[in-house]
């Protein structure tokens, strides 16, 4: 689509000027330090799975061992190699030997622990370029999908019985099915194990929940011609972790961002940011679109005031996704239609901003979010906002719309109230087509002066945290009027400062390799 | 009609009972799906029951909006119904009378309790700019507002509520599956009063689904549901205190 705003190309490249130079401060602090998540990946992706009869993850039980042995700032898989080397005859041999703490500590490097390792970095390696290659092939037999993708949620906390909301959401039109996580979940230090049939506001991400809804979306695939997006979440303690299985079991999407866990669950800044940078590398090869979730920022804050922090949280987001080998059309910029109805123009502001986050990122599958904070209960009211919010989406070109459920804030949705949100999607989107095309803006109209004036106010953050890096901007309260330290917050104690010798074969092969090239 | 207080749903004349229902039956759309819900209403009371959707909205489920007549009616002549007390002052009036009562600042502490990750209803209570146009609590000099967000464990709160002495507790609390929500907020009554800290502190409990009585009957002292703004709190909060600390702090 055209440029309509007419937004200056140049302060858009000072923006991204700027967020390099974050994203660049960013890799300086973080490059020292690993952290208990990344390094519990590491032995996910060795094929180290499984509960003690505790219901504690090997994969917890091994990084405990290590780091109790002062191993852990080699990195996990250096002692899985020595083990193997050593004689162990599997990922799950040696993970029990890892898992004493006496043990590992007794355990010596040996030489050729990467020659140990490599048949098992391999074999993952291949699944994860398996389960990309047959998404491709799965699309690729379908016609071209209608945008914007239609995002449906199902939260029942039972995930046989998100299969059943699951499916009728497809039938009726969804194209991409998240499982809402357990509100808890990004809390915990571990990522629980199996099928799982309780839940708080959700249901928890397990490996074999992923496999579940995995194998019913496939199953429908043939009946309703469309391949279905599954997305989960690979953010809070556990990012690259999730991110894993997520490849592992050929998720689609994965929400992402390391931002969001510091500023609205007081997770760690450092921590998270060295997870994130692992997460996005696996989301990277992997194929998954990532969407950020700077739409956060509206649903606690004054949507018009926030929008050019949400603007300049994109910038910064795209470039630390860029760093770690993603590609544009990975990069689901998230932000939201959160402006309150009752303010006059509030819709022309909605539409501005959506239309400039289009035209700033033109390749970036932008995630759209729905009326949240503004939802009263007012149900006819609340059809009628989500009617704006698709109508904009559509005029303005978004990529991924999370579809607004007119009982926000009252309830779980129930299945009518997906069926009628579905409805309405689809019908404004067939209903203004090509309304976009159709579209200019008054040069000197109150859409393009917002649109400039959203921009500036991104430049001028972004100077701001680009002067001071993006730790001490946390600090300052820059995000959301909440402040962060790098020291404070939940999961300090498990980032660990590497030794200069650290390895990790996953990361070695990702860095040389082009992302999409040989993944 | 019985008794000429009673009343009826009324849409377009007196006493005609019109309602407006919706709902899925887990059936198959057919003929038989739309003959059941008609008599499903009818067993709920409403005559002349007409379907004006019956759609197919999965294989097994058919969502239904049927029009009929109410044949029930209400006569509220002797119904009570208890509403969170509060006088209307606005946010300059309660300041300046906080500081005339108590001269000092209150401190108020909000949170959602363990599992609870919503915060929409809590940053809308105390967040400086509000909500619909009535300013949050952080915007009073009367209130040291703090708000603690979401996820907060329930011995953190208590553990705060001693620590900065505070004057009240709002409690925001969004249904999850289960019933979660209820047990947390019973959970920080118990240990509030196990820590002899309960007759320290306003509780008050808020959110979409909380009302008054529901607030009550778990042990808090009021219940505010949705569409509250900050000043009917802080209004509440100035009455509730001051009862608490008896004539002195009235004393003009």
């Amino acid at each position: 689509m055209p440029a309509k705003l007419g937004l200056s190309a140049e302060q858009i490249e000072r923006c991204r000027s700027l967020a390099r130079r974050v994203a660049d401060g960013v890799a300086r602090e973080t490059e020292q330090y690993t952290t208990v998540a990344t390094e519990r990946t590491v032995l996910r992706l060795l094929g180290v799975d499984g509960v003690d009869s505790d219901d504690v993850p090997i994969p917890n039980r091994v990084v405990g061992a290590l780091q109790a042995a002062g191993r852990l700032p080699r990195g996990a898989a250096v002692w899985m190699g020595s083990a193997l080397a050593e004689g162990a005859r599997d990922a799950s041999e040696a993970a029990a030997l890892l898992s004493d703490s006496a043990r590992a500590a007794a355990l010596s490097e040996h030489p050729r622990w990467r020659e140990a390792v490599a048949p098992l970095v391999e074999r993952s390696l291949a699944r994860i370029r398996n389960n990309r290659a047959e998404r491709e092939r799965r699309m690729a037999a379908h016609p071209a999908e209608e945008l914007p993708l239609l995002y449906a949620i199902v939260a029942t906390g039972n995930i046989h019985e998100d299969v059943v909301q699951a499916d009728a959401a497809a039938r009726a039109g969804a194209q991409c099915v998240a499982v809402i996580r357990s509100t808890a979940q990004s809390l915990l230090d571990h990522v629980p194990f199996g099928a799982t049939t309780a839940g708080f506001g959700g249901t928890f991400a397990t490996q074999e929940n992923f496999r579940l809804m995995r194998a019913a979306l496939d199953a429908i695939e043939p009946e309703i011609g469309r391949y279905v997006r599954l997305v989960n979440y690979c953010s809070g303690l556990c990012m690259p972790e999730i991110a894993a299985m997520g490849a592992l079991e050929r998720l689609d999407m994965m929400l992402n961002d390391a931002l969001y866990g510091i500023i609205f669950r007081d997770i760690n800044p450092l921590r998270t940011l060295i997870d994130q940078n692992f997460s996005r590398r696996i989301n990277a090869v992997a194929g998954v679109v990532i969407n950020t979730g700077e739409d956060n920022y509206l649903t606690t804050a004054d949507a018009v005031e926030q929008a050019p922090a949400v603007l300049a949280s994109q910038f910064i987001n795209e470039r630390l996704a860029r760093d770690a080998g993603l590609e544009d059309w990975q990069i689901g910029l998230g932000h939201a239609f959160e402006i309150d109805p009752e303010l006059e123009d509030g819709l022309l502001y909605e539409i501005a901003q959506a239309e400039a986050a289009r035209e700033i990122f033109p390749n970036a599958p932008l995630k759209y979010m729905p009326p949240t904070k503004h939802m009263t209960g007012n149900v006819f009211r609340g059809y009628q906002q989500n009617a704006l919010f698709a109508l904009t989406s559509v005029a303005t070109g978004q990529s991924i719309h999370l579809l607004g459920m007119l009982t926000e804030a009252l309830h779980t949705p129930f299945l009518h109230d997906r069926w009628l949100a579905i409805e309405q999607a689809k019908t404004i989107r067939r209903n203004a087509r090509h309304l976009g095309e159709e579209m200019t803006f008054r040069p000197d109209g109150r859409i393009v002066r917002r649109a400039r004036e959203v921009l500036a106010g991104a430049e001028q953050i972004l100077g701001r945290v680009a002067e001071h890096g993006l730790f001490a901007a946390l600090a300052d309260g820059v995000f959301a009027d909440t402040r962060r330290r790098i020291d404070g917050g939940r999961g300090y104690d498990g980032v660990v400062r590497r030794d200069p010798a650290y390895a990790n074969p996953f990361m070695e092969a990702w860095s040389q390799a082009p992302a999409g090239v040989g993944a | 009609m019985s008794g000429s207080k009673a009343v009826r749903p009324y849409g377009d004349k007196k006493g005609d009972g019109a309602v407006q229902l919706s709902f899925t039956l887990p059936l198959p759309k057919s003929a038989v799906a739309t003959e059941a819900a008609k008599r499903y209403v009818a067993k709920m009371g409403i005559r002349e029951p007409y379907v004006t959707l019956a759609e197919a909205i999965a294989p097994d489920f058919t969502y239904f909006v049927i029009y009929g007549r109410a044949t029930h009616d209400i006569d509220p002549s002797g119904i009570t119904a208890e509403e969170a007390p509060a006088a209307a002052l606005g946010r300059e009036e309660i300041d300046a009378e906080i500081a005339r009562r108590f001269g000092r600042r209150l401190v108020v502490l909000g949170c959602a309790l363990e599992s609870d990750a919503h915060t929409v209803g809590l940053d809308a209570i105390f967040n400086m700019k509000g909500f619909a146009g009535d300013y949050g609590l952080e915007r009073y000099h009367g209130f040291d507002a703090r708000n603690l967000g979401a996820q907060v464990a329930v011995t953190e709160v208590v553990r705060q509520v001693r620590e900065t002495k505070a004057d009240a507790v709002l409690v925001s609390a969004t249904v999850t599956q289960n019933e979660i929500h209820i047990r947390h907020l019973t959970d920080l009554v118990d240990m509030l009063e196990a820590e002899r800290l309960r007759d320290r502190v306003v509780l008050i409990a808020g959110g979409a689904r909380v009302d008054h009585a529901l607030a009550k009957e778990l042990g808090y002292d009021a219940g505010f549901g949705p569409g509250t703004t900050a000043s009917r709190v802080a209004a509440f909060l100035l009455d509730e205190l001051t009862r608490r600390h008896g004539a002195a702090a009235a004393r003009p």
